[in-house]
């Protein structure tokens, strides 16, 4: 079985810091991670190809200094790490990005399924993943909690929902992103580590996975981000005092008031 | 302090780190508290190859010496003494294979000891061999194709967990400490038994138990070295593996260490914090001495054993000696330093204290040290 893994590297954001004046992320000093939705990804990869046999190929666009990001998704077990890299790539928004990953699946051909975080830490979006399977063409099934079985090429999945869950049952080659309750991603092994640290990484640029210009980067994306700002802090609350049925009515007209 | 430590080195002492922060420190209360044997943590180390770092490449290893042994088991104590001995106990059960097995008994037993499929254990100490390890009464008679083992091991660290035991046991009482052997015994040997679990001040969360043997047959192919050879291969092992100790004493006076200076830091008192008053600061300052001075002797000593050095025996016994002696003092104080929490066992404090008392009684207690110490340099200054 070969699966491929998407992921992204994304600033650490237990030390991801505003500029007050800016309001943009200060990103000097502040250190890169994988995307950690994405390293519930690779240990599922990593957990089918110990259970069925198979590689994992893991992908990402982003800049050079990505590469570190790759090399420990070897580390972890992956066996082949692709770097999409391109300064034509700037810019791009999820549709751009979703395009661009789906050029670079194509360009390394067969695969059984692809994996993916449910979202990134940095832009929130959950559109990535979903945007891959619909430019491969092929099924997608979103937030899987658990991977049941696969066999005869289908793959029989949980899928988190508000509720509960479902159970999916889907053909092979398809699309899943997963949620953090699948699994509990192991430790780097330090064979890993040094495989990683002589691992290839494979580079390819927009005219090595034949894309189409116009489809990538700032010009490819169409999305524009008109204005980031904070949320203004929440104001404290008001503690109403008195007896119950007096603050029930003034509960009342300040609901009222709020029009709620 | 920078101890220009290999690219190799750093990436085992920071997976060490990651791991003790990560997954020990959040359960080292709860196996202090239940005496439970922490598997979860053993199959952690195994995942990441912790296990196979001082084995030799060929057999499955990272190829590492006592250096990385004593990195990772510093960091590893830094979280809990208790869980980083299920490691290090290994390590002393291996030794003996590793300096002393022939070619097939390496085979047959080193892969899976690195792979962490398999731990170790070492068995001398018995009720009446304690520091007089020339007391042991465990036999090992040859019988045709085989030995028989009879005798009772007391205090064995990993015992009943452990799959390997190394075992010193006399073969011959007439010749006195040459009639010592060491052998190879495997967990499932009809005749080897285990006793209960002992109940600790400290390293509660390590198994330790009493190893019996009742007319347990192994086959005669499972001596280390040759008949008579058990002290040397008991020495030759303690020489190697008391940097150990010693890295296991400096993990844990660093754990405790790294605590009270935190604590001195929040805990407000006439309203301010503690750490502002000269009596903490230079307790705190005596205490980062003594282990940045432990740990370059404890360095310095895996390393000469790692060169290759024809006698360690003085320098595995100073770093031994000093590092439990540094883990001891800088415990206290760290319980000192959080006054009545420190006493608290809501705080984990206390529980380093406990657990640096061994340091200063296992594996030759500091007393046998100074002998050892005392004899070298008395023997080195009469050659003048």
């Amino acid at each position: 079985m070969h699966i491929i893994v998407c992921i992204k590297q994304v600033p650490n954001t237990t030390d991801v810091r505003i500029d007050p004046v800016k309001n943009t992320l200060i990103r000097e000093g502040v250190e890169s991670v994988i995307n950690p939705f994405d390293t519930y990804a690779i240990e599922e990869a990593v957990l089918l190809k110990e259970r069925f046999g198979g590689k994992v190929t893991v992908v990402t666009m982003g800049p050079p200094q990505a590469e570190s990001a790759l090399k420990e998704a070897i580390s972890l077990g992956c066996d082949e790490a692709i770097l999409v890299s391109d300064r034509k790539f700037a810019g791009s928004d999820t549709w751009a990005t979703s395009y661009t990953l789906a050029c670079s699946i194509k360009k390394i051909g067969t695969f059984d399924l692809i994996l993916c975080g449910k979202q990134a830490s940095d832009g929130d979006t959950a559109q990535v993943g979903p945007g891959i399977s619909t430019h491969l063409d092929i099924p997608q099934v979103t937030y899987v909690k658990k991977v049941e079985d696969i066999s005869g090429n289908k793959a029989k999945v949980e899928r988190m929902t508000e509720e509960g869950y479902d159970v999916i049952e889907t053909p092979l080659p398809c699309l899943m992103t997963v949620v953090k309750e699948i699994n509990t991603p192991r430790l780097p092994s330090l064979k890993g580590m040094m495989k990683a640290k002589s691992a290839k990484i494979t580079k390819w640029t927009a005219d090595d996975i034949k894309c189409d210009p116009k489809s990538i980067g700032l010009d490819g994306s169409p999305t524009r981000v008109v204005k980031i700002f904070t949320p203004p802090p929440r104001k404290g609350g008001e503690v109403l005092k008195g007896d119950a049925g007096e603050i029930a009515s003034r509960v009342a007209g300040l609901l009222k008031d709020i029009v709620i | 302090m920078d101890y220009l430590l290999t690219e190799q080195q750093i990436m085992i002492r920071d997976l060490a780190r990651q791991i003790a922060c990560d997954k020990m420190k959040p359960l080292a209360a709860k196996y202090d508290e239940s005496e439970e044997f922490a598997w979860e943590i053993m199959k952690v180390l195994s995942g990441s190859d912790i296990f196979g770092i001082y084995i030799p490449e060929a057999y499955g290893g990272l190829g590492g010496g006592v250096m990385e042994l004593c990195l990772a088991t510093e960091e590893l104590s830094r979280a809990c003494g208790a869980m980083a001995l299920g490691f290090a106990g290994t390590a002393l059960g291996t030794y003996p294979i590793l300096l002393y097995g022939n070619e097939e008994q390496k085979k047959k037993y080193l892969p899976d000891i690195a792979k962490g499929k398999k731990l170790a254990a070492f068995c001398i100490t018995e009720a009446e061999a304690g520091s007089d390890a020339g007391s042991i009464r465990t036999t090992a008679r040859k019988d045709g194709d085989h030995y028989l083992l009879n005798g009772t091991k007391q205090w064995i660290t990993n015992g009943g967990e452990a799959e390997v035991y190394t075992v010193i046991a006399i073969t011959d009482k007439a010749k006195g400490a040459r009639g010592a052997s060491a052998f190879i015994v495997e967990k499932g040997t009809k005749g080897l038994d285990f006793g209960k679990k002992e109940k600790k001040l400290g390293i509660r969360a390590s198994a330790t138990r009493e190893v019996i043997f009742t007319d347990c047959r192994i086959p005669k192919e499972n001596i280390l070295g040759k008949e008579g050879m058990g002290f040397i291969v008991a020495m030759k092992t303690f020489d190697n593996s008391r940097p150990g100790v010693a890295a296991q004493a400096l993990g844990i006076a660093q754990g405790a260490y790294d605590l009270a200076i935190d604590y001195a830091r929040k805990r407000i008192q006439f309203g301010q914090p503690i750490s502002s008053f000269q009596a903490i600061q230079h307790m705190l300052a005596d205490m980062a001495t003594q282990i940045e001075a432990a740990r370059a002797l404890v360095y310095s000593t895996a390393r000469m054993v790692d060169s290759g050095a024809k006698s360690v025996a003085k320098e595995s016994a100073m770093a031994k000696l000093y590092a439990s002696d540094v883990a001891m003092k800088v415990t206290v104080d760290a319980v000192q330093i959080f006054g009545g929490y420190g006493y608290m066992r809501d705080y984990p404090v206390e529980k380093f204290m406990r657990d640096a008392k061994i340091t200063q009684i296992y594996e030759g207690t500091n007393q046998i040290q100074r002998n050892v110490i005392a004899s070298h340099l008395i023997k080195e200054s009469m050659k003048g």
